[in-house]
């Protein structure tokens, strides 16, 4: 008897309790980060470049600060040379974009991929320390050396997205993803 | 590995022993049981406060596929858990595999300071602190991570060398649809991308099917806070996909409307649809690791042959074990019950007549996948199956163990 007194509170306060939920969904759990905040966390930069910040880069000025800030040591002077990653392909630039190494700034479908790395994630142990300036101009250097852009070539918010890369539309989509899919029909059992 | 088969046999010969003692009392010793006390181990406060394993275990992680951890950065890139000695599904803390995304430092991270922002295309971004987050309501699943590097080759002799980089643990943490639902997705939105607060703050995206399926944002492992090596205070789980896709440190999540093109998601590009479409979720694998390779069998006699198997598409329904090069197969016995993407353990009693044997095994999931074998994967894609022949996306291919006459294991690839 006791049980089912219970049961016949307990019963419709789960009920509603679930309904609540099912409207307002909110837990009313952690707070509204600023339009500010949200701007100084975002360090995704999308193929489109809306998150790009204002600066501008040369390829000249990268040159200088490629070594100034310590990316030669790591990589080499002449991007191939180092013991961190090469960042220049050693292939002649007629072979195949996908046979002249993973690299970077001449494999990636986008620019936006190599400034937004670059910002996130050098120098080694310095992170985070590069002015957007300094990204684009890094950027650039990068790009040139790869023969992605001129040497005469201005990059900002707006050029950086619409630099052509080699690979262009060379690579492969992800199939859509649907819970309960086998990763690929037909492969063998 | 061979010098350690010796020390377990040692290790089973007194637990047995132990338990016998147990059971009689202490008025009537085991028989055959000298009469001694063993050594102690000296407790001190540490040893109290928080318990190690007995100095006898001495199954350890090594550095995988040629580049040391730490290397001359002091940075760590991939480790590799000691199969060969495991038992069970569920891989000690300490013992789980780690890779990083480029070769990481270790953060150490306040807790207490740690936020974590989720915005983009969402009604309402919100950011949580680690204690906002244990107020939602919590899951608690096992499930495996597996490295897309985690495949045998013809020079690895181990198990731990030949599929060390994956583990199974028991997380706990909030869905992440639940977050979502929080927050609010909006029309449009098809990818997400989760970013770690490590120093190069790694990156991947993600389909935002996946995010409201199964996503866990986990900051329980094993009982306890996620290891610092592990993502503390919290990694994102994506159960069944690439380990490089659960996110550690976990600082941030941005709905978006396109696949966005991080590092991480550049150094994963394939030209072929279909290498792209096997280099994502993971498919059915299983691994024999005992007997494997580099341990040795003392003579003929009955064995359980035990392995571990595992798919991304589910949980674990049947696994075959084979004793004569892949001829025949035998169902082996999974132990309790398989959980969707977890480890599942399986036994096979086997009776070893002495002769040169070559074993494998070969699971199937809940949606029929059936583990390939690397001769049925070059016909696949019409290449011969030779030395030379590479798996094209994530390797789930069966691995053979050969037994010698003399009862050492050796891998069936070399």
């Amino acid at each position: 008897m006791a049980l089912l007194k219970v049961l016949a509170f307990a019963l419709p306060a789960l009920l509603f309790g679930a309904s609540v939920l099912a409207q307002s969904q909110t837990y009313g759990v952690g707070r509204t980060p600023t339009a500010e905040e949200i701007r100084a966390w975002d360090i995704s930069i999308g193929p489109t470049g809306e998150e790009l910040p204002q600066g501008r880069g040369t390829v000249r000025e990268g040159a200088q600060l490629y070594r100034t800030k310590g990316c030669a040591g790591c990589h080499g002077a002449s991007a191939i040379d180092g013991k961190g990653p090469i960042l220049k392909s050693k292939a002649a630039p007629n072979v195949d974009v996908w046979a002249r190494g993973r690299i970077l700034p001449l494999r990636a479908p986008f620019a936006t991929t190599v400034w937004d790395y670059i910002n996130r994630a050098m120098p080694l142990n310095r992170e985070g320390t590069l002015t957007a300036d300094e990204v684009y101009s890094l950027t650039a250097y990068l790009l040139f050396i790869n023969d992605v852009i001129r040497e005469d070539e201005v990059l900002d918010a707006k050029s950086l997205p619409q630099v052509k890369m080699p690979i262009a539309s060379d690579y492969a989509s992800l199939p859509e993803w649907k819970p309960r899919m086998p990763r690929l029909k037909g492969y063998p059992h | 590995m061979g010098a350690k088969r010796p020390a377990r046999r040692e290790f089973l010969k007194s637990g047995a022993a132990l338990a016998g003692g147990l059971t009689l009392g202490a008025a009537a010793p085991a028989i055959g049981q000298t009469h001694h006390s063993p050594p102690m181990i000296k407790e001190d406060k540490d040893q109290i406060a928080y318990g190690d394993r007995s100095p006898h275990v001495t199954s350890v992680r090594i550095a995988h596929g040629g580049r040391p951890s730490p290397d001359n950065w002091g940075l760590t890139f991939h480790v590799a858990a000691p199969l060969q000695d495991s038992v069970g599904v569920i891989t000690p803390s300490s013992l789980h595999y780690m890779g990083t995304t480029r070769g990481s430092f270790l953060p150490d991270i306040d807790p207490q300071e740690h936020r974590l922002m989720i915005h983009g295309l969402v009604d309402r971004p919100l950011t949580l602190t680690m204690a906002d987050l244990k107020r939602l309501p919590s899951v608690t699943r096992l499930h495996y991570i597996e490295c897309a590097g985690n495949r045998s080759s013809r020079r690895s002799k181990t198990v731990q060398e030949t599929h060390g980089m994956t583990s199974c643990a028991e997380w706990t943490g909030v869905l992440l649809s639940t977050l979502l639902k929080e927050c609010g997705v909006k029309g449009g939105a098809s990818w997400f991308v989760a970013e770690g607060a490590e120093e190069v703050k790694g990156a991947s995206s993600m389909p935002i099917a996946k995010a409201m399926d199964d996503c866990i944002l986990a900051y329980g492992m094993n009982g306890e806070a996620v290891r610092p090596q592990q993502g503390f205070p919290v990694r994102l789980m994506v159960p069944g996909f690439e380990g490089i896709f659960h996110t550690k440190w976990l600082r941030r999540i941005k709905v978006v409307d396109r696949y966005y093109m991080n590092y991480n998601d550049y150094g994963h590009l394939d030209r072929d649809p279909k290498v792209a479409a096997l280099d994502y979720q993971i498919g059915p694998k299983s691994v024999i690791t005992f007997p494997s390779g580099g341990q040795q069998l003392p003579g003929r006699g009955f064995y359980e042959i035990s392995g571990l198997a595992w798919s991304g598409g589910g949980a674990i329904k049947k696994v075959e074990v084979s004793t004569d090069g892949g001829k025949r197969w035998n169902n082996a016995e999974i132990k309790g019950t398989a959980q969707r993407m977890a480890h599942a353990r399986f036994g096979y009693m086997w009776n070893w007549d002495g002769q040169e044997i070559e074993f494998q095994s070969r699971c199937t999931d809940e949606l029929g996948q059936v583990q390939p074998s690397r001769a049925q994967i070059a016909k696949y894609w019409n290449k011969p199956f030779d030395a030379t022949f590479s798996v094209p996306g994530l390797d789930n291919s069966i691995q053979p163990w050969r037994i010698a006459s003399d009862g050492s294991v050796t891998n069936g690839f070399a």
